[in-house]
């Protein structure tokens, strides 16, 4: 197998000859798997995208959720002791610390700039809260926080990424498994076209035998022909959907919770193996069609 | 180096050839002749393992047929010069590759070159060496399917009915070839239903068998040819 895969990388354009061109069946193998390579494009940025996106999230739903006290200025330093202590004895909750004057300032710097004196604003006091894997029942925390500390603010945010994050998973799956499928039609595609370019030379078949021609010999001239339109094909079905990608429009900074669904950095190679993958899935499948129709002819 | 052991082939029906065995020894020429239909041609493809015995047993170089992998069938038709009786070549190539071609499938393309000028010159098809199959005259096939039968210098050469459609000085100079092969040690077996090209064998050839399809068996023929 291995050596045929060198012998046809090599290329023999005398034993290419001994079968005559399949002039339509070529030109749709070149047109589907290019059309299949342009999908399997999207499909990759698609998964690859939402990989990005749901590791970001879950990073960040790590990290915390946080409560926010506004109390009248006397007030504040009380009722952040009684949330802390509340904190200290709620199952779920792993760390929880109170931000410091300076943190709280480099929060707020993007909008109101360095020269920001805090104490002249009404700025609530921010609870840093770490949650363990299993987390804390949010409702049962909120009722003790209303008892004992009125101004507590309980910003649940883990609350509704985590579907996010789930549904970010699954939809990486799903581009996955695009993959997959495109892979299995392009192969299902070339077994089809493979299967009617043999049999279309059922006369040169059987003239090849007769001269005493062994299977492997004439499955190869077929092999190669299809594994190098696939490749051709999918070679440019790639480009252009490369090129499309590159063409989407950027999300700013602004949307950087989100993701660009384009490609990143090194993420730009991915895509070359396409052609490549392509074909690898031609050289099975006519290899496949090709042993399969030989067998039925003398 | 061919072995016929009670050997009988049926095409579904009744059986066509039945209780053969013969065989033919490295270095002989034969003759199969009988009337048309009689089963020449079935006998022949049962000789190079295109047909396989319905019973009995038949070894070409020591092996038995029937159980001959796909691979191994390849490999002896490439030591196997046959001319078929329908001459088939591959239409989209020209007469001198498909001349090549047993040569070209079987990994000897280094000997095409001088061996292939010479037979062109043979059988007198070096002007149309370029011409593709389908613009050939019957006669210009058949000398093309014998060049292409003999050019990989095989051990054995079958031909049916090579001189079918060709002029008698034509088919005198394809019997010379075929003599001249069988002289160098080659292995000749000529199925034909010409008495006149076998009587001029047999004067140039003194060690010519003749055999004879009767009575669905194959039996060497009497003094009367
Ligand atoms: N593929 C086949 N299927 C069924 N019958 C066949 C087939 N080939 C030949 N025959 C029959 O077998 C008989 C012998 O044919 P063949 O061997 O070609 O005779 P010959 O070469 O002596 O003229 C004929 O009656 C022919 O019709
Ligand atoms: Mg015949």
């Amino acid at each position: 197998m291995l050596g045929d895969l060198l012998a046809l990388l090599a290329g023999d354009r005398r034993a290419d000859r001994v079968v005559p061109p399949t002039g339509f069946t070529a030109r749709l193998t070149v047109f589907a798997s290019a059309a299949m390579a342009f999908l399997a494009v999207f499909a990759l940025a698609l998964s690859l995208a939402t990989g990005r996106l749901a590791e970001r999230w879950s990073e960040e739903l790590a990290r915390s959720s946080t409560i926010r006290i506004s109390a009248p200025p006397g007030q504040v330093e009380v009722q952040t002791q009684a949330v802390l202590r509340i904190l200290a004895t709620t199952p779920g909750v792993a760390s929880a610390r109170a931000l410091s004057a300076a943190e709280q300032r480099a929060l707020l710097e993007p909008w109101f700039g360095p020269d920001l004196d805090l104490s002249a604003l009404p700025v609530p006091q921010l609870i840093d809260v770490v949650e363990t894997a299993e987390g804390f029942d949010a409702e049962g925390l909120r009722l003790r926080l209303a008892a004992e500390a009125p101004g507590a603010v309980l910003d649940d945010h883990t609350r509704w990424r985590r579907p996010l994050v789930a549904a970010a998973g699954r939809l990486e799956a799903l581009g996955l498994m695009s993959l997959a499928l495109i892979g299995g039609a392009t192969a299902a595609m070339i077994v089809l076209a493979a299967s009617a370019a043999l049999a279309a030379n059922a006369r040169v078949i059987r003239v090849l035998r007769l001269v005493g021609a062994r299977d492997v010999y004439i499955a190869r001239a077929f092999v190669r022909r299809f594994t190098l339109r696939s490749m051709a094909g999918a070679g440019a079905g790639t480009l252009a959907g490369m090129a499309a990608v590159a063409l989407l429009p950027e999300p700013g900074p602004e949307a950087s919770f989100l993701t660009g669904l384009g490609f990143v950095g090194a993420g730009w190679l991915a895509p070359l193996a396409i052609p490549a993958l392509a074909g690898a899935v031609a050289f099975a499948a006519t290899r496949f069609a090709a042993f399969r129709t030989l067998k039925g002819l003398t | 180096m061919i072995e016929f052991r009670d050997v009988a082939y049926s095409y579904g029906g009744g059986e066509l050839l039945t209780g053969i065995t013969l065989s033919l020894a490295p270095g002989s020429f034969h003759f199969l002749t009988g009337p048309s239909g009689v089963g020449k041609t079935t006998f022949l493809k049962l000789c190079y393992a295109e047909l396989i015995a319905t019973a009995g047993t038949i070894e070409i170089f020591g092996q038995d047929t029937r159980s001959m992998s796909r691979d191994a069938i390849a490999r002896l038709r490439q030591r196997v010069g046959v001319v078929h009786q329908d001459c088939e070549f591959l239409d989209h190539l020209p007469v001198d590759e498909n001349i090549a071609l047993p040569l070209t499938v079987s990994g000897r393309e280094a000997q095409i070159g001088n061996d292939l000028d010479e037979l062109l010159a043979w059988v007198g098809l070096r002007e149309r060496r370029h011409a593709l199959p389908p613009e050939l005259s019957g006669g210009e096939r058949q000398r093309a399917a014998l060049a292409r039968a003999v050019i990989t210098s095989p051990e054995l050469i079958i031909a049916d009915e090579p001189t079918g459609n060709i002029d008698w000085e034509m088919s005198l100079k394809l019997l010379k070839l075929l003599i001249e092969l069988n002289r160098l040690g080659k292995t000749v077996l000529i199925a034909t239903h010409d008495l006149n090209l076998i009587r001029a064998a047999r004067a140039a050839q003194a060690s010519a068998r003749v055999l004879r399809i009767r009575n669905r068996r194959v039996e060497p023929a009497g003094a009367e040819l």
